[in-house]
């Protein structure tokens, strides 16, 4: 216990080190959720669509994404790409299309459920006023789905800044990376691992109280 | 997309005096064999957290709160490296443990957070006169959880169980971090090895597909065999 040192949370180093991984952290998570949630927005429209033709594709494409590791999809990603394209993205990169297309399985169950959850007569009422089933989408169903799961949509989300860290697999520099970094450069990876944590918790403690407050919001409106 | 297939690259010897299918399914034994001891981990302190948080003692509500924060609000890779390194340098005895140990209790105590919320979500959807019945009937609090509430409880969340399980297939691929020679770290460094990346991750995609169908039957069969005669989960 004695020998800790923390003087490598400083200012400059934090700054030289860790800043830019947090950045690239946070920037992967707010892509992957709004490309997520759109690609799974449209996935659970496929799947309750009721034409076989877009609804097995998209429950393959749900079901064997949500049965592997994230881990292996990062794998895969940075593999194939390379080869589809005929040159190497960058890690970076790898990382974002990897993200945005494994989440989007994941928020895909989500809307799916809150689309389910509007009564049936909405649609009816839809219908009723004349509106095509991409306009009764677009101002009638969505907007309400939307609301219902925001509370589950963002607890999603929480869970994705955590799987950022996975990005590890491939070496991309996250915010993970760079409190490793720093602690390899000056020997101390103990006290920034334990930084590492530290910073994670708040980030997802802090977060996951805000869900919780409008989580009760959402209820008292509903 | 012309690729020349080489599915010959399992039968390669690895230079170790074995092939790369050896290699592949002993890592899948690795895989399993976290998986498993993780969560026996994650049941028992799950159970134990999720029991505290709903007993009628603030201060032991308190711990299993803070215990399900402090699991649930930190990525499961930074958990191991804390297991890892973190650890042992505060309890040097701990230095010894050999890291597949660690890699246990790190993913154990990760996805026990995540069980003991179900456990608590499923005594609180009992009704309360079941609690009642039980002091009714003079049983003490440890005897009513024990012989009502448990049993009722853990049928409840037997779906919920299942996803968790399923996801503790899912995560023990953090393992590769700290060197456990499972299929994520085997897919890494086969594919280093033989540049047959497209066959050897197939192969491992192949193997977690299966381990998570298997764990999916297995509980769906537990689930059959428990279920709670009169409710709708039972109605054949």
């Amino acid at each position: 216990m004695s020998n800790f040192d923390f003087s490598v949370f400083n200012f400059e180093l934090l700054r030289s080190f860790v800043a830019s991984g947090l950045i690239f952290s946070v920037q992967l998570t707010f892509i992957a959720m709004l490309g997520g949630i759109m690609i799974g927005t449209l996935l659970a429209l496929m799947r309750l669509s009721g034409i076989k033709l877009f609804e097995i594709p998209a429950r393959i494409y749900v079901d064997g994404l949500r049965s592997i590791p994230l881990v292996m999809v990062i794998l895969w990603v940075y593999l194939l790409i390379p080869l589809f394209l005929g040159r190497a993205i960058g890690k970076e990169l790898s990382a974002i299309v990897t993200f945005t297309i494994f989440e989007a399985a994941y928020y895909s169950e989500i809307m799916r459920a809150g689309i389910q959850s509007i009564a049936r007569g909405q649609v009816h009422a839809g219908q009723a006023i004349g509106l095509s089933y991409a306009q009764n989408m677009r101002y009638v169903i969505l907007p309400q789905a939307f609301r219902n799961m925001l509370p589950v949509l963002l607890t999603q989300t929480i869970v994705l800044f955590q799987d950022t860290s996975l990005v590890y697999a491939i070496g991309a520099y996250d915010l993970l990376h760079g409190f490793e970094t720093l602690g390899k450069n000056y020997g101390r990876t103990v006290e920034t691992y334990l930084g590492a944590a530290v910073v994670y918790f708040i980030i997802c403690f802090s977060l996951s109280t805000v869900v919780k407050q409008l989580q009760k919001k959402i209820a008292i409106i509903r | 997309m012309n690729y020349r297939w080489d599915w010959q690259v399992y039968l390669q010897d690895t230079g170790g005096g074995q092939t790369y299918l050896q290699w592949m399914m002993s890592a899948w034994g690795w895989t399993i064999a976290v998986a498993i001891l993780a969560w026996v981990v994650a049941l028992a302190f799950g159970s134990l957290i999720g029991v505290l948080r709903t007993v009628p003692n603030k201060g032991l509500q308190l711990f299993g709160n803070a215990w399900v924060e402090l699991f649930r609000n930190i990525p499961v890779l930074v958990q191991i490296f804390l297991w890892y390194h973190v650890i042992p340098a505060l309890i040097p005895p701990m230095k010894t443990l050999p890291s597949f140990i660690l890699v246990v209790f790190a993913l154990g105590f990760f996805t026990s957070a995540r069980v003991a919320e179900q456990v608590r979500a499923g005594i609180q959807s009992l009704p309360r006169g079941q609690m009642m019945a039980g002091s009714a009937m003079g049983l003490t609090l440890p005897q009513t959880y024990r012989y009502v509430i448990l049993p009722m409880a853990f049928r409840i969340i037997l779906p919920p169980l299942t996803s968790e399980a399923m996801n503790i297939i899912k995560n023990s691929s953090v393992a590769f971090a700290v060197s456990i020679s499972e299929l994520i770290l085997f897919a890494m460094q086969a594919q280093e090895e033989t540049s047959r990346g497209i066959e050897i991750y197939l192969g491992v995609t192949g193997l977690y597909i299966v381990s998570a169908f298997a764990v999916n039957r297995l509980m769906a069969l537990i689930e059959a065999n428990v279920r709670v005669p009169g409710t709708i989960g039972a109605a054949k």
